[in-house]
């Protein structure tokens, strides 16, 4: 965990709402896991207080990447800044995923939306690889479809207007994929709750490994404000656990969703 | 130039600590700044058996604030010292325990528990969280008990006792003077403030816990008045908080009659916050030729 300020090389639009900012952060570039993320102070907000949390996406050499959607104050304020300007970075922070060993589980991702950006550099970094099932309301919430192919990774699109790739959920695919039966597999999830929610459902039904990226409100982003609390698994019962720290990413067995709510 | 503070018989290297609960138990830092150059860390309250705290969310970002209402999660005091402690006695700076109870008792054997730990800086006793049902702000709220859980305490031990008075009551200068007179060795003026927030969309209360306490740059003016009255009433010292992100924040506390400061809400944004208030506070009194920090100490002027 390091803080340093970074400088913004580009922050350019994707599709839509949907943002790419690439700052120069040397001193937390390379020390990244799949999964984890940087807390990041968006300095020209002034009377907002607390640092925007977001996972990095890619790496190249000292720079950092982020995709983001414009979805508040904080996105709307940081989509605004441009190459040269400052801002302030903590990372890489949290526990990220479990990249696969060679020769064990087919790896299968499951994004819904942004939640493909925590699920690059795993992608990147296993050396198996397997099938990425993207999902999204419309054609525009399909993000990085290309980079993931190029990794060597199947792509699977699923939309709900059906505007591209086949029309549904992402789940709706996962299901059908399942149900073949083939030995062998890991689920790796990021994307809304209620997606998430239906992975762990399946891994559960279907007897699987599965990790979760759990997207929670959050505060400090290093452990001490404890904002970002799931339930999770402790003995008989279940404690309030840090998105932040002993997450963002959870064994799906463990998070006990219903605790919650 | 001397920086150094005397709480009660406890000596600060310089006036500048943390504020309970936003600091976690000073280890989640470490990686980020230089704790041995803070006056003091203080950690989030604890109570005798471990708690779960409240459901989310928890918090909800203001203008120039935070409404939290965390419930006091925590290990409790097994947990702290299995966790914990070996990493706050290695440090060189004092650590201040913040404790809580449900009851008096509770209270007093927390108090007897870190006593009998040795090596604690000081205890800071929680009688003002506006966010936990039993316990919390009603000691801090009513005379009779402020005075019971505070001379039961002082009974306990003898560690310096440092009562975290709550700014919701009418004025502060009756429950500043009742710590006091029961015993406690200096006070930290204040704890959060009540407060709501409504998502209008939904049209449900911002937090599970619906109400919560007000922190970070907004409540500063209120803990500035609550210290400054305060200040005049007892002899005993104030640590000052809320809403410090600078030294200019904090060289306010001081010359409003406060003997130390905590940094809160800012160490969530800026985890550097407190280490630039302690060379901000230098610089100040190099600029002004200040020898000895204790000279801000309720230097304010009022009279004409």
């Amino acid at each position: 965990m390091v803080e340093q300020t970074v400088q913004i090389v580009s922050n350019e639009r994707d599709t839509d709402l949907y943002f790419r900012l690439v700052v120069r952060a040397p001193g937390i570039a390379p020390l990244v896991q799949p999964g984890q993320f940087a807390h990041v102070r968006i300095l020209p907000l002034k009377e907002a207080l607390l640092r925007r949390p977001f996972s990095i996406f890619q790496i190249s050499g000292d720079t950092l990447s982020i995709l983001y959607k414009t979805i508040g104050r904080g996105t709307e304020v940081l989509s605004r800044m441009r190459p040269g300007e400052e801002l302030s970075m903590i990372g890489p922070l949290g526990h990220g995923f479990t990249v696969p060993q060679p020769a064990c589980e087919t790896p299968l991702l499951v994004a819904g939306g942004y939640g493909m950006a925590a699920l690059y550099l795993l992608a990147q970094r296993s050396p198996q690889r397997g099938v990425v099932f993207v999902g999204g309301r419309r054609r525009v919430d399909i993000l990085c479809e290309a980079e993931f192919r190029a990794l060597g990774w199947e792509v699977r699109v699923t939309t709900e207007d059906g505007s591209h790739g086949e029309k549904g959920l992402v789940t709706q695919a996962v299901l059908t994929e399942l149900e073949r039966r083939a030995p062998g597999r890991k689920l790796f999830a990021c994307g809304p709750t209620p997606m998430l929610k239906a992975v762990g459902r399946l891994a559960a039904e279907f007897n699987l490994p599965a990790e979760l990226s759990l997207d929670e409100h959050m505060g400090c982003g290093i452990g001490v404000c404890l904002t970002c609390v799931v339930p999770i698994k402790a003995g008989e019962s279940w404690e309030y656990q840090r998105t932040c720290t002993e997450g963002p990413v959870f064994d799906s067995r463990e998070v006990v969703w219903e605790a919650g709510e | 130039m001397n920086l150094s503070v005397k709480i009660g018989t406890l000596t600060l290297q310089n006036p500048v600590t943390v504020a309970s609960g936003t600091f976690g138990y000073g280890v989640e830092y470490a990686q980020l700044i230089d704790l041995n150059q803070l006056g003091a860390v203080v950690v989030k309250g604890i109570r005798l058996e471990p708690v779960r705290g409240n459901p989310t969310p928890r918090t909800v970002e203001v203008t120039s604030g935070l409404i939290n209402a965390i419930g006091l999660q925590g290990p409790g005091v097994d947990g702290f010292i299995r966790k914990y402690w070996l990493f706050l006695k290695g440090l060189k700076v004092p650590t201040i325990i913040n404790i809580w109870g449900k009851t008096v008792e509770e209270y007093a054997e927390v108090a007897r528990r870190f006593d009998a730990l040795g090596g604690v800086g000081a205890l800071e006793f929680n009688v003002s969280c506006p966010n936990i049902k039993a316990g919390g702000a009603q000691f801090g709220t009513d005379l009779k008990l402020l005075s019971q859980v505070v001379s039961e305490c002082r009974k306990a031990t003898k560690l310096p006792l440092i009562t975290k008075m709550s700014p919701n009551v009418v004025s502060i200068v009756p429950y500043a003077k009742a710590a006091e007179e029961a015993g406690s060795d200096a006070l930290s003026i204040m704890n959060s403030f009540p407060a709501m927030a409504i998502d209008i969309e939904t049209r449900r209360p911002s937090l599970a816990n619906v109400t919560g306490g007000l922190t970070g740059p907004c409540i500063k003016p209120i803990a500035i008045k609550l210290v400054w009255e305060a200040a005049k009433a007892v002899k005993i010292p104030i640590i000052g908080m809320g809403g410090i992100q600078s030294a200019a924040d904090a060289i306010e506390f001081l010359m409003a009659g406060a003997t130390a400061v905590a940094v809160g809400t800012a160490n969530f944004y800026e985890p550097q916050t407190a280490l630039q208030v302690v060379a901000g506070l230098r610089e100040f009194m190099q600029q002004q030729g200040i020898g000895d920090v204790r000279e801000l100490i309720g230097s304010v002027q009022t009279g004409k």
